[in-house]
């Protein structure tokens, strides 16, 4: 199927509905086993030195928090741009992620530091809004200097079975969006089956989404290896028949260092060295960060470090 | 710079290896009478890791009458409960010296330490398990009121998985009542004699385990003594065909289990990338060394390129070397002969007008290596889609229909094993029905366990091993 054939994909209803239901089911036993047998991956020494640079500069360092203020997002973006002040070498994060009003604090934090300001938008988390709102809640962020918004989708809709409505959202959104990099999160602990996640990551990308993400982080399971692991072969199918490179975000639950190489591994060895960029591939993260510079200062000096050593923001 | 894996070597330092072993007879050491001596290498790298006995007559003739003594006075008076007692005994050692017996079973036999590690000692310690259990329960597994074991069991087992079919062939002689003469293959003895080891530390009863190192000549005087009730052989069918020759007439038990050439099958409504994965699990897993492996690929023609494409693409990302990295998905075959095999077998697809595939693959320039091949454009008349090549080749044949599908899994003198992969449930139960095979997996590949009998049908051998199944091989009924 070429690029020209997806676009008739998308003429009405019942040509989207065939196509998602035409796609290749997913066995849930077998991405779970293929996911478990990655994550036994022996990666060390020289292997572990640059997965754990690369995964800290794929960092969305977040705040989603009612309680968040102008100082904690000051904080946080003072920690994304050195997030080991006493060491020089260690790369600065890929964006800082936070809640639309917030937007003009964080793009005068970091200014000049090339880390991206990401800001969440369309009613998230939940998506229940009117679209003429949320379309209002990204073109406020994206005025205000957001140049990455992460969307959610209407999952009632999808579940109900209206694709058509989910994709005229993203699409809308994408052009509210104007230069900034969409991401749309499919929020996948809702979406319950490996068939609809595979399902809603096509239906992401034919409405021209940058990066599918999996979750908000406020529903649980969020991020999980498996469902990570879906959604990198449809980025990887979907480049094979069109051509256009579509990142990933695996976001929420992904606390340690450990966890942060195994996603790696999944996508080293299921879309190859092109996703392995912080364009193409981002963690979603806040407690992340710390544990991937606990463990490269363990792998410099050989001891680990207290995590007082380490700052907290 | 791209994400390239640092070597992660698994120490070799837990085992021990002498350099010389005897035999295990009467749950002593000792050297053979007249047999003589061979060496054990390392398949990887070609080093001589010991010297081991090749028993002669004499010594099998000792082996035979220590297990028949073990079986008269002790074990078959032992009350059930207490066997059982001995084999969850053996099974928490097993467990307690895995690592140890992955590491010491990847250099004997060249597999990768993920494989030991992860499949195959796991198994061997459940299989113990789960025939421990059966030992005191033999009244109700349906053989009649009170089954009565048959003696002395002869097994000779293969070296692809060798401590697992060591337990598959142990441990339901023992849970019956049997004693054992077992001989390991000649490539593979290290863990036999390791489990003889075990043994020891378990206690148990001197004869009841005993185990005689050597070739087809120990394995012929072992299955040919007189004094043998049973006899159990894994390995090929050309073997296999000349024991049951040699027992015909004569009052032993036998079962076989043989060759393969099983059919893999994709249909068209098939989970993509996890049939892709159950095809490479199905022909890579143990470099093919498997007498199960889905080693004929059957597609939907009409989607056999996007298959293909993925299959070639994930094929890419295999990781062959090193059998001690932990990161090895494909480790060396076993012997110089198994080698020869294939290459020869190989060459002959590509003569027979087959287009053979490989991906990029440095292979190392000491051991015994063959990269994972691919054969397109195979039909049934071609040799690689009807001889068992056994190591990391599939033949890929394309059909239109499922009555086709199955007309051609079954045109095979095999019938050990086939897989269907079909997100249709009612297609999967029609084709189980109609396929002669020992065993059919629906939308996986080779997955075993304790619990669910194996054997095959046709030119794969007789008698069923492993679950309830497997009692009845080692039972007078």
């Amino acid at each position: 199927m070429t690029a020209t054939d997806l676009a008739d994909v998308t003429a009405s209803a019942a040509t989207l509905r065939r196509f998602l239901h035409g796609l290749p089911g997913v066995d849930q036993v077998g991405v779970e086993a293929r996911a478990a047998g990655l994550a036994t991956r022996s990666i060390k020494t020289t292997a572990k030195q640059f997965a754990l640079d690369l995964a800290v500069s794929m960092i969305d360092l977040t705040t989603l928090e009612g309680q968040d203020t102008p100082g904690k997002v000051r904080a946080l973006c003072a920690k994304g741009r050195r997030p080991d002040p006493s060491d020089p070498s260690c790369p600065p994060v890929a964006a800082i992620c936070i809640y639309g009003d917030l937007v003009p604090v964080a793009v005068e934090a970091l200014a000049g530091s090339g880390i991206h300001v990401a800001a969440v938008a369309t009613a998230f988390p939940s998506g229940r809004a009117p679209l003429d709102v949320k379309l209002a809640d990204v073109r406020a962020a994206v005025e205000a200097g957001a140049d990455e918004i992460d969307m959610v989708i209407d999952r009632g809709a999808f579940l109900a079975g209206r694709y058509p409505e989910v994709h005229e959202e993203i699409v809308a959104t994408k052009q509210a969006c104007g230069e900034a990099h969409l991401k749309v999160i499919l929020e996948t602990g809702e979406l319950a089956t490996y068939d609809n996640v595979r399902r809603a990551s096509w239906l992401a990308m034919l409405a021209g989404a940058d990066v599918i993400k999996t979750s908000t982080g406020k529903v649980s399971p969020a991020a999980t290896l498996p469902v990570t692991l879906v959604m990198l072969e449809a980025v990887r199918d979907f480049r094979a028949q069109t051509g256009r490179q579509v990142g990933v975000k695996a976001a929420g639950g992904i606390r340690s260092a450990k966890d942060a190489v195994r996603y790696l591994v999944v996508v080293n060895e299921t879309c190859g060295d092109d996703w392995l960029h912080p364009d193409y591939f981002r963690f979603g993260a806040s407690s992340l960060l710390n544990d991937l510079l606990m463990q490269r200062r363990k792998l410099a000096t050989g001891w680990y470090s207290g995590p007082d050593y380490f700052t907290l923001d | 710079m791209g994400f390239e894996y640092a070597p992660a070597p698994e120490s070799s330092s837990i085992v021990d290896i002498a350099p010389s072993y005897g035999l295990y007879i009467g749950g002593e050491m000792i050297d053979p009478i007249d047999g003589t001596r061979f060496k054990t290498v390392n398949p990887a790298t070609e080093a001589v890791l010991s010297e081991v006995a090749a028993a002669g007559p004499e010594d099998v003739d000792r082996a035979v009458a220590a297990a028949r003594a073990a079986y008269n006075d002790r074990w078959s008076r032992l009350p059930a409960r207490a066997r059982g007692k001995y084999l969850y005994r053996i099974a928490r050692i097993l467990q307690e010296r895995s690592r140890e017996l992955a590491v010491l079973e990847t250099i004997d036999n060249g597999k990768p330490i993920r494989e030991s590690r992860d499949v195959d000692l796991p198994l061997v310690a459940a299989h113990f398990f789960y025939y421990a259990g059966w030992a005191d329960k033999l009244d109700h597994a349906g053989f009649g009121p009170d089954p009565r074991p048959l003696g002395v069991a002869a097994q000779v087992i293969p070296w692809n998985f060798p401590l697992l079919m060591l337990a598959w062939k142990i441990a339901p002689a023992l849970a019956c009542g049997n004693t054992v003469v077992l001989k390991p293959a000649e490539t593979t003895p290290l863990t036999a004699l390791a489990f003889a080891d075990i043994c020891r530390q378990a206690d148990l009863p001197p004869g009841v385990v005993n185990i005689v190192t050597g070739a087809g000549d120990t394995g012929r005087a072992l299955v040919e003594h007189p004094g043998v009730d049973k006899v159990a052989f894994t390995g090929s069918t050309e073997v296999g065909r000349q024991i049951a020759r040699s027992v015909a007439g004569s009052r032993k038990k036998v079962t076989l289990e043989l060759g393969g050439k099983a059919a893999n099958i994709v249909f068209d409504d098939a989970p993509l990338d996890q049939a892709v994965e159950g095809i490479v699990n199905g022909i890579f897993f143990n470099q093919g060394h498997v007498c199960c492996a889905g080693s004929r690929l059957l597609v939907q023609e009409s989607i056999v390129d996007d298959l293909l494409d993925h299959l070639k693409h994930r094929l890419g990302t295999i990781r062959l070397g090193d059998p001690l990295d932990k990161n090895t998905d494909i480790g060396a075959i076993n012997s110089p002969e198994q080698l020869a095999r294939i290459r020869e077998l190989s060459s002959v697809g590509e003569a027979e007008g087959a287009e053979r595939w490989s991906p990029p693959c440095d292979l190392p320039e000491r051991g015994y290596w063959f990269p994972p091949t691919l054969f397109t454009g195979v039909s049934q008349a071609h040799r690689i889609a009807r001889e068992e090549i056994f190591g990391p080749v599939l033949s890929v044949l394309t059909f239109r229909t499922p009555a086709e599908a199955l007309e051609k899994a079954n045109n095979t003198p095999y019938g050990l094993s086939a897989g269907v992969w079909t997100e249709k449930g009612s297609r999967i139960l029609w084709m189980a029905q109609r396929l002669r095979a020992g065993v059919v997996w629906a939308n996986t590949f080779n997955r075993f366990d304790p619990t669910s009998p194996f054997g095959g049908y046709k030119e794969s051998g007789y008698g069923r091993e492993g679950g309830r199944h497997g009692l009845e091989a080692y039972l007078d009924v």
